[in-house]
């Protein structure tokens, strides 16, 4: 019998197998190739395209659109895979609508960009399919360096890394490679098992090892890293949670929205994953979004994203917040939880308006209350386990922009643990990236 | 409304879209399409000789070159003369022109140069009642390998000579079809004249390969692993017809022959152009290849709402307008003086026009960091490629300084005085003939 939307409680199958694979199937249908050719032949190829600009690993985008127009998307990937080796990923995952298509001439002329995330995974998706591999290693340097966590910034340093020839070692605590492009992430951006797909193309540079079930406090120190090798590359996420501070925070049915996405993407069958009737989301972000969304559809009755400030000022673009919109996802703005209500399990939110004053959100004493059986807090992650001896800045890792250099020499670190950055998966790329030319040039030098 | 109707040689249509002699007007069938969709008269596939008709090869006749989102820009074939018998055309033709009297129907004809060849076909076709004829001295391939076509069109003396034989054996008009591939237009249209033509048609298909097979390394359209030059028409070949239309409609010994314009003519604005530039009417073929025969609807309602808004109730009105300001380069006057100019409302700032100022002209557009692209009047020579790059149209202007102004890169005041190469102070024969 088919479950329902309306059956209470944080349940199963409340949508049939075809409505989940229809739900979850590419949130971004990928190109033919005669959509290709006809969003490629839209590009003006600008000079000192803005495009490019705005990307944070710097991709060439005129010339790998060129590329494509011109029939040869091998070298389109190329292009791309040069300046970002997860571009598969980041032409699934990157918010394109902030950053290379917002300042596209063709956004500014017509209000349509060209579709860059899209021919970006036309060019890069149909070298992967063949499994080639663009990029061989340069002859062995006989350096070795460590690099903790699987993640983008760490596989986008070790790549590099590989390719100069040096000897990599990559330590992942969890059991399988990638990171917030395995364990986060809507599962709608990365389907089909795209990112252990692109991790085990990467590794074909060779020279690099993964070993897992092992971080720094999980059987590694940094000093054993800093003994054992020539250089650390440190890109370890953040993985603390803020609580929300409200009462009732501990009732059964509250939840990191974290942990709900990682369980959701390494599910072998979402039917078989509960969700709640009546679910709220608190936070603004994409991981927000992510979480409601596929609260959704998943088939949740009643899906609610909270945010203490107003829509401008959430982190998740208008793009995403009108996806959750289209999805059913209703959006509070200027609410904070104040109270988790219900008898052991949560069953209601109270939340209380909030003003702005002076930049600081306090409440306006006015409340109201959502039904709430599941309720996912998505208010950012912190750093945790961070090697003591490295300066932190604003709660993360404190390095040099460029190069990623922590406080401690020998020691680099990128990605959402480093400072600075937009956490976004482009933006990790680049800093595993920089940092590994930057290891490099301090090896060789 | 502006009326369309057209006195071409005598020939009235009801407008001056005619379709040119090429697959769209081989049979019947086609014909009776045309006329109802509203062209104004075809040219009928060009008719051989009695006996057993030309073969076509069995593989693809046609290449093609695109712009953007496959825009057919060019497009060139390697078909030949119709390749069914004389008599089923004659006989279609008799039927079609019956039907449709008020429609121009002019028989294509392309037989061996040798006066009874002429003299045995010009009877017949002037039994279906066809308006005229034209004498095809175009064909770039394949017919001018035995001897016609193109090979006629290029030797003057034979383009005069066959034309005297139709006038002589036929009483209709008689219009020469001329081929692009030769040096000199104004020769062979000197030479239609001389033999008395009533019009020249042009231009005809130009040599050209469109493509090459690199994996089977062979010219596309490829038969069988071997290709060959075809027939190069469409879009791309307009600026070439126009300049050679415009040759003959200048040239003093052939003003006034009346010209029917062939070449890349797609809407009403080039329709418009060949007329300004002296044709009486056009001819088309590419587009309708490429969109169907419905295109001609959007070429009689904008050359007519065109024609209305400028006030010209009839073709004559405006055919030739253009042709007294053809003139050689040595008579453009070198004090005109104008600057790019660019509209910061328009600008997308694409930067194209930088690119292509900077590296390949002359270094008068500057960028600034916010993308800002401004005209550095004192190095712009106005020319016109930032126009012509840009991909707004109206944002880069060419804008001319005023009498009285000085021009920031020479430093002179713009006298307004009309002045040019051949009284030139630079100028070795100018300075001969002082």
């Amino acid at each position: 019998m088919a479950s329902s939307h309306q059956a209470s409680g944080i349940r199963p199958a409340r949508l049939s197998a075809a409505e989940i694979a229809d739900n979850f199937a590419d949130l971004h249908a990928p190109f033919d190739a005669h959509e290709a050719a006809v969003a490629a032949d839209r590009c003006y190829f600008c000079y000192d395209a803005p495009c490019m600009t705005a990307c944070p690993t710097s991709i060439d985008i005129p010339q790998f659109i060129r590329e494509i127009q011109a029939g040869h998307a091998d070298s389109a990937a190329k292009t791309i895979f040069n300046q970002n080796i997860l571009g598969g990923m980041c032409a699934r995952v990157c918010p394109t609508e902030t950053l290379c298509e917002e300042v596209c001439v063709r956004e500014v002329a017509e209000g349509k960009p060209v579709e860059i995330g899209r021919l970006q995974r036309f060019a890069t998706d149909q070298m992967m399919a063949k499994g080639v591999h663009p990029f061989s290693r340069a002859a062995r340097t006989g350096k070795t360096v460590a690099v903790v966590g699987a993640g983008p910034a760490g596989l986008s340093a070790a790549h590099r890394l590989a390719m100069k020839g040096h000897d990599v070692v990559v330590f992942e605590a969890r059991p399988k490679p990638g990171g917030l492009n395995e364990f986060g992430i809507a599962a709608y951006k990365s389907t089909d098992g795209f990112a252990a797909r692109e991790v085990a193309w990467l590794l074909q540079i060779g020279g690099i090892s993964i070993e897992y079930g092992k971080g720094i406090g999980v059987g590694l120190t940094l000093s054993d890293l800093q003994t054992g090798y020539d250089a650390v590359f440190l890109s370890i996420g953040l993985t603390g949670v803020n609580s929300l501070r409200a009462a009732g925070e501990d009732k059964a049915g509250v939840r990191d929205a974290v942990d709900f996405i990682a369980e959701l993407r390494q599910a072998e069958d979402l039917t078989a994953l509960p969700v709640g009737r009546n679910v709220v989301v608190i936070g603004g972000g994409m991981t927000a979004i992510d979480a409601a969304v596929q609260s959704k559809l998943l088939g949740a009755e009643n899906v609610t994203i909270a945010y203490r400030r107003d829509r401008s000022a959430m982190g998740a673009s208008r793009f995403e917040q009108d996806l959750a919109a289209s999805r059913g996802v209703k959006l509070m703005f200027n609410v904070m939880p104040r109270a988790i209500l219900g008898a052991g399990a949560a069953v209601e939110i109270e939340l209380e308006y909030t003003e702005v004053v002076d930049g600081r959100v306090r409440g306006t004493g006015e409340t109201v209350r959502v039904l709430a059986d599941q309720i996912y807090k998505a208010i950012g992650q912190t750093l945790q386990q961070a090697p003591e001896g490295l300066e932190i800045d604003g709660g993360k890792i404190r390095v040099a922009a460029d190069t990623g250099r922590t406080s401690v020499a020998g020691v680099w670190a990128g990605g959402d643990c480093a400072s600075g950055g937009d956490d976004l998966t482009v933006t990790a790329v680049a800093e595993g990236r920089d940092a590994a030319e930057d290891i490099h040039a301090s090896l060789m030098g | 409304m502006a009326d369309l109707t057209t006195e071409f040689l005598g020939i009235t249509s009801p407008n001056p879209f005619w379709l040119a002699s090429a697959p769209p007007t081989d049979k019947e069938y086609n014909v009776r399409r045309a006329f109802e969709a509203g062209w104004g008269g075809v040219v009928w596939k060009t008719l051989g000789a009695e006996g057993p008709p030309v073969v076509n090869v069995n593989g693809p006749r046609y290449g093609a070159i695109w712009g953007a989102d496959r825009r057919l820009l060019g497009l060139n074939n390697i078909e030949l003369i119709t390749d069914r018998p004389l008599d089923v055309n004659l006989a279609e033709m008799t039927r079609v022109k019956k039907d449709y009297p008020d429609r121009a129907l002019i028989a294509s004809i392309m037989v061996p140069c040798e006066e009874a060849a002429w003299k045995a076909i010009l009877p017949r076709v002037a039994e279906t009642n066809a308006d005229g004829i034209e004498l095809n001295f175009g064909c770039p391939h394949g017919m001018a390998e035995r001897g016609m076509g193109s090979a006629v069109g290029q030797v003057p003396e034979y383009i005069q000579m066959v034309t005297e034989w139709c006038k002589q054996y036929y009483d209709r008009p008689v219009i020469v079809k001329l081929t692009p591939n030769i040096t000199d237009i104004r020769h062979p249209a000197r030479a239609a004249h001389a033999g008395n033509a009533d019009a020249v048609s042009l231009i005809n298909t130009i040599n050209s390969i469109t493509s090459v097979n690199l994996d089977a390394m062979a010219p596309e359209p490829m038969i069988g692993g071997k290709g060959t030059h075809g027939g190069y028409c469409g879009p791309a070949v307009k600026p070439i017809a126009m300049n050679m239309v415009a040759e003959i409609s200048r040239d003093p010994q052939t003003a006034g022959l009346p010209i029917s314009a062939i070449g890349g003519i797609t809407t009403w604005r080039d329709a418009a152009e060949f007329i300004a530039l002296g044709a009486g009417n056009v001819q088309v073929c590419t587009a309708a290849m490429t969109y169907g025969f419905k295109v001609v609807e959007e070429m009689i309602s904008g050359l007519s709402d065109w024609m209305d808004e400028k006030g010209y109730a009839s073709i004559e009105e405006f055919r030739g307008m253009a042709t007294p300001n053809v003139t050689d380069w040595q008579y453009l006057d070198l004090n005109y003086v104008a600057k790019a100019r660019i509209s910061q409302d328009d600008c997308i700032k694409c930067g194209r026009c930088f690119a292509a100022c900077e590296d390949t002209s002359h270094q008068a557009i500057a960028m600034s960091a916010d993308r800002t692209f401004t005209v550095k009047d004192d190095e712009c020579v106005a020319c016109n490629l930032c126009v012509n790059v840009c991909p707004i149209e109206g944002c880069i202007t060419m804008e001319e300084v005023p009498v009285g102004q000085v021009d920031e890169r020479t430093g002179r005041v713009v006298s307004g005085d009309y002045s040019n190469w051949t009284v030139h102070p630079n100028n070795p024969s100018a300075a001969a003939a002082q």
